[in-house]
């Protein structure tokens, strides 16, 4: 049976934050940034590293989406929520409601 | 080569549970020896050089060793992500908060069925009530709660009331393992492997709880391979991303490759005669079937050497007596007989109902990490 659930709906009004369970640190022997939780090790590029670190409950999409066009020239719409997204499917970040 | 990523550390083999289900070798006495605390503190500084960031205590039950609150801050100062993977019994209160102050990251709790008769009948001893205590415990100090429940012919039809019962317990994620068969498992296979019947409703109320829990609950549904056409993409590989350290220091590919190991007669892979670093890149047994130039045979040729990397070392194994064939699970498999005849089995209308199973022994501790404590 098929594990894959249906993707996340994310809006560019959500405040994400990585799950408790998650931390993100940098892995030395590889010389890359890694998000660690129980069974699962995301491998971050810089631009992952960036969004990560604004994932903090308070920046919602679109900000980060607009800080990131301005560190980055290559941004393309949706790279924030795309990834948000990916990441709360895989319960890796959290969006709080209410 | 690969860097590996994670250590499966089994701390112990003294666990006060008797699950007729469980991969630990059936040799347990073989393991008293245990790694002293100093020694499992330089495995773990070992393994973070080499590059793991995941260390995963299990055992038996790793709470068994009270070094554990010395393990745990060892192996978080050096960076790595600690998951306590625990029957529950032996985290007390005062352990817990122990824990948590030294900074493990995640806990996974046990239980083996939604109703305590059974659970307790599964798990040889009363511990139902105290797993639930755990559980509210594990949510009070802010760690998620993941609970870990393996299925079998005993329990798989209570599936949708496990679920429940989850959710009642509001667990972050569950995972609903099949039973492999190794070990204790593999002596009890008989009796725990369940139907096809069975397996296909269990799939229905697992697809139907993911529609009415899904976005509360991450629910983990692991096929058993018996039942599916290729074998299981086993550790991702043969020393390739992970590996085991048992409890007398002997480490090893794969959790379940105990015997595997000493049938194949290769130079000691214990971490008391070597250094990790070597036994990761230079050991014959790290390297016997890293890769695919040890592949025969459908799979050397297959398309999907890339995806199941020849199904599971230790399955082909203990089923034919030779680590080298292709996992009988595989329906390519020329050995692929031995797996439906245990199918079969599990499916003739006229078998007995209720075989006997053999429970998991306690091997006990020889070895006291501690100083006896003194009650006034």
């Amino acid at each position: 049976m098929p594990s894959t659930r249906p993707m996340a709906r994310i809006d560019d009004s959500m405040r994400p934050r990585l799950a408790r369970h998650v931390r993100m640190r940098f892995d030395a022997a590889r010389g890359q940034y890694a998000l660690l939780s129980p069974e699962t090790v995301w491998v971050l590029n810089d631009t992952g590293v960036a969004i990560v670190e604004l994932c903090d409950a308070r920046h919602t999409i679109a900000e980060i989406q607009s800080e990131l066009r301005s560190r980055y020239d290559q941004v393309a719409d949706g790279d924030v929520r795309r990834f948000v997204a990916d990441l709360v499917t895989k319960h890796g970040m959290e969006i709080d409601h209410g | 080569m690969d860097k590996p990523y994670a250590l499966l550390a089994e701390l112990t083999y003294a666990c006060p549970l008797h699950c007729p289900y469980c991969s630990n070798p059936l040799a347990l006495d073989d393991y008293r020896d245990e790694l002293t605390t100093d020694e499992w503190q330089r495995v773990f500084a070992e393994a973070a050089d080499l590059g793991v960031l995941q260390v995963h205590l299990s055992g038996g039950e790793p709470l068994q060793r009270h070094d554990i609150v010395d393990l745990v801050p060892c192996a978080n100062k050096l960076g790595i992500y600690t998951n306590l993977i625990t029957s529950g019994l032996g985290f007390s209160t005062r352990r817990a908060e122990q824990l948590r102050d030294a900074g493990l990251d995640h806990v996974q709790v046990s239980i083996q069925a939604d109703e305590r008769d059974l659970s307790d009948q599964i798990a040889g001893t009363a511990s139902f009530e105290r797993k639930h205590e755990v559980a509210r415990l594990v949510k009070q100090l802010g760690w998620p709660l993941t609970l870990n429940v393996v299925l079998h012919r005993q329990n798989i039809d209570r599936i949708g009331a496990i679920l429940d019962m989850a959710a009642v317990m509001e667990a972050d994620r569950i995972e609903l393992a099949n039973t492999q068969y190794y070990g204790w498992a593999g002596r009890n296979r008989a009796e725990l492997l369940p139907s096809r019947d069975q397996l296909e409703r269990a799939e229905t109320v697992v697809r139907a709880a993911r529609g009415r829990l899904g976005d509360r609950m991450e629910i983990i549904y692991v096929i058993p391979d018996y039942y599916s056409q290729y074998p299981k993409p086993c550790m991702d590989g043969w020393a390739r991303r992970q590996f085991t350290v048992v409890p007398n220091g002997e480490a090893l590919p794969c959790p379940a490759a105990h015997e595997l190991a000493r049938g194949l007669r290769l130079p000691s892979t214990n971490v008391r005669e070597h250094p990790l670093e070597w036994i990761w890149a230079e050991s014959p047994l790290f390297k016997q079937f890293r890769g695919d130039e040890w592949m025969p045979d459908p799979c050397r040729s297959g398309d999907r050497r890339e995806i199941d990397f020849g199904g599971c070392r230790c399955q082909a194994f203990a089923l034919t007596g030779d680590a080298a064939r292709t996992d009988p699970v595989c329906h390519l498999s020329p050995d692929h007989e031995l797996v439906e005849a245990a199918v079969t089995a599990a499916n003739d209308p006229t078998r007995p109902r209720d075989g006997v199973m053999i429970p998991r022994p306690n091997p006990g501790r020889t070895r006291s990490q501690i100083p006896l404590e003194v009650r006034r």
